[in-house]
């Protein structure tokens, strides 16, 4: 696979990293790419760690294996930074993305020999501001979004719009919240990443 | 007109099935195949299919209901996995034999034990010797494609023989892809109406199905039934070069990936075909001869066409997800030997097993295959045949 990308995502089942991993193949559909999302089931149980993967390419996608030497990583849940080795083969141009409030910082001493560029997302806080409820899966979606370059700002929020109003028409209430949880933690991430150009950030 | 679209195996396949519209459908859960029967339910809830929905108490029940429909008179399939297709086993053989043309989904996942929901090839090899046609796929386009060539293949009337269209549980069911989906006209007009020649709901001929057989009568019938599985060698073919026409996608009873003037081949079926392919590219990068031959069709087993694909290479990879617990090596790498025996090919095999219970199979490791073949050739270095894949040390 050539110009193509490769993501794994870490949380525990029930946090919607499975989704969010299909919702990024999704929306990378519609710009017209190759895509390729998938979750790797252990025993199904709420909590238990999961991995899921994506592939995304301007090539046709035929390999079927799982993700070893990810350009991105995303940890959903904090904890598992303690039980899991979040940045196993993440290649060094690449970037890790967790959701946590902690500083880049104190996460970074947490992925001992890990030297590549790490984003902090907290996803809780901004999922309870707009939706009231603890679900992390869209801003590290919009997170990853920014951080990858997989498409721009204002594509990925149409397309996210015309994605919540279709998956969510039954309960359209829900769908304002979504969109400001992805508008805000696509803006977090992309204000670091920004910060980091200028080398305003360690 | 091609919809280009993106979906995950399970739901290519429901969608298949909503555009050719069968009559009934019994169905049992078992993961990863569940969302078949659960989304087909949905199509038939919002009114968007006619299906009849039987949720029965076992799969031995939805086959059982499947021949029964069937010998009605109706277009029937069910879906199912791993211990569902093994608690169906009595009913395979029924189906077949009775020569009813059902379509069964399945969703590759072992058996037990040790208890695991993942990918590999034990249900379908199990029920390899039940006079079904056994069809792989290698991602959702391919399970969605052959889901509708199943049908004319099974209902072909030199054939009359039922279908299982096989995919990679979790690999493929629940890996969201691109696909290009056909529009629903077309399929209904590819797959046709069906017409049996004879059924049981039929007043002004009455037959029955599946009575006693004597002796003397039931080994020309053991006959019949093999002749067809035969026949539908040419059937899969004939209905591959209808479907060309539908879909400008090209299929047969293997693809031939880079063999052409390969000295080393990979045998291989179903999702990693595609990792292999992947491989392949990089190898020939480097000047390596390498090639895939992708089986398609497992039963009826093209045995001399294989043999005649393989004749020109050094050595061939038989790559089995699946152990027989035979003391001798997979089912593919039994029938792959004796199909070059038989046909004088003395080329070099070895046999490995891989992927079992969903362990992952990747691009270095097929690289790590070609490289024991070409040490084999080249070096005289013989590896140990019959041989495991990515086994912990």
């Amino acid at each position: 696979m050539n110009n193509g990308i490769e993501i794994r995502w870490h949380g525990r089942g029930g946090q919607g990293a499975k989704t969010a991993a299909l919702l990024l193949a999704d929306v990378a559909f519609k710009t017209g790419r190759s895509v390729q999302g998938f979750p790797e089931y252990g025993p199904e149980r709420m909590g238990a760690p999961i991995t899921a993967y994506n592939r995304i390419s301007d090539d046709k996608i035929r390999v079927h294996s799982n993700i070893y030497t990810p350009d991105y990583v995303v940890v959903v849940d904090e904890t598992l930074l303690s039980s899991v080795d979040v940045t196993s083969g993440l290649k060094r141009n690449g970037a890790i993305i967790i959701n946590t409030p902690k500083s880049r910082e104190e996460i970074a001493k947490k992925l001992e020999g890990y030297s590549g560029r790490i984003y902090t997302v907290d996803a809780r806080k901004i999922s309870e501001e707009t939706l009231g409820k603890n679900f992390p899966n869209s801003p590290m979606l919009a997170a990853i979004v920014a951080v990858s370059g997989v498409m721009d700002r204002d594509t990925f929020i149409r397309e996210m719009k015309a994605s919540y109003q279709h998956k969510f028409a039954k309960k359209p209430e829900v769908i304002d919240g979504n969109m400001k949880a992805l508008e805000m933690a696509y803006d977090i991430v992309w204000s670091a990443m920004e910060d980091d150009k200028m080398g305003l950030s360690a | 007109m091609a919809i280009k679209e993106r979906m995950s195996g399970n739901e290519a396949v429901s969608y298949a099935i909503r555009q050719i519209d069968p009559d009934v459908m019994p169905a049992f859960p078992i993961t990863p195949s569940t969302e078949i029967p659960q989304m087909v339910s949905t199509y038939i809830a919002n009114g968007e299919m006619d299906t009849e929905f039987i949720p029965v108490e076992s799969e031995h029940s939805s086959m059982s209901a499947a021949i029964g429909a069937e010998a009605a008179g109706a277009r029937s399939l069910t879906a199912t996995s791993s211990a569902g297709l093994a608690l169906m086993w009595e009913e395979l053989l029924l189906a077949a034999s009775n020569r009813l043309p059902i379509v069964l989904a399945l969703v590759n996942r072992t058996l037990s034990g040790p208890i695991n929901i993942n990918c590999d090839h034990s249900d379908s090899m199990g029920a390899r010797d039940t006079g079904w046609i056994q069809i792989y796929a290698e991602n959702n386009q391919e399970a969605y494609d052959n889901f509708i060539q199943a049908y004319p293949i099974a209902e072909h009337e030199l054939v009359h023989l039922p279908v299982m269209i096989c995919q990679d549980g979790f690999i493929t069911s629940h890996a969201v892809e691109n696909i290009e989906l056909i529009e629903d006209a077309a399929v209904k007009k590819f797959v046709g109406t069906y017409s049996p020649e004879e059924f049981l709901l039929n007043p002004g001929r009455p037959v029955s199905v599946g009575p006693y057989s004597v002796s003397s009568y039931a080994m020309e019938a053991k006959k019949n039934q093999e002749i067809a599985l035969e026949n539908a060698k040419a059937a899969i073919l004939e209905t591959a070069k209808k479907f060309k026409k539908i879909s400008g996608r090209e299929y047969g009873l293997f693809e031939e990936y880079r063999t052409k003037d390969a000295d080393y081949i990979m045998l291989i079926m179903g999702s990693a075909a595609g990792t292999a392919k992947q491989a392949v590219d990089g190898l020939r990068a480097r000047g390596k001869k390498a090639g895939v031959l992708k089986l398609r069709v497992f039963r009826p087993f093209p045995a001399d066409e294989i043999a005649a694909a393989l004749k020109g290479c050094k050595a061939v990879a038989i790559m089995d997800r699946c152990e027989s617990y035979n003391g001798n090596g997979g089912p593919l790498g039994s029938e792959v030997t004796s199909a070059l025996f038989r046909n004088k090919v003395m080329i070099d095999t070895v046999n490995y097993i891989y992927g079992l219970a969903g362990r992952d199979f990747t691009v270095e490791e097929t690289k790590a295959v070609f490289g024991e073949l070409e040490d084999m050739i080249v070096n005289g270095k013989q590896p140990v045949q019959y041989k495991y894949i990515g086994l912990r040390k």
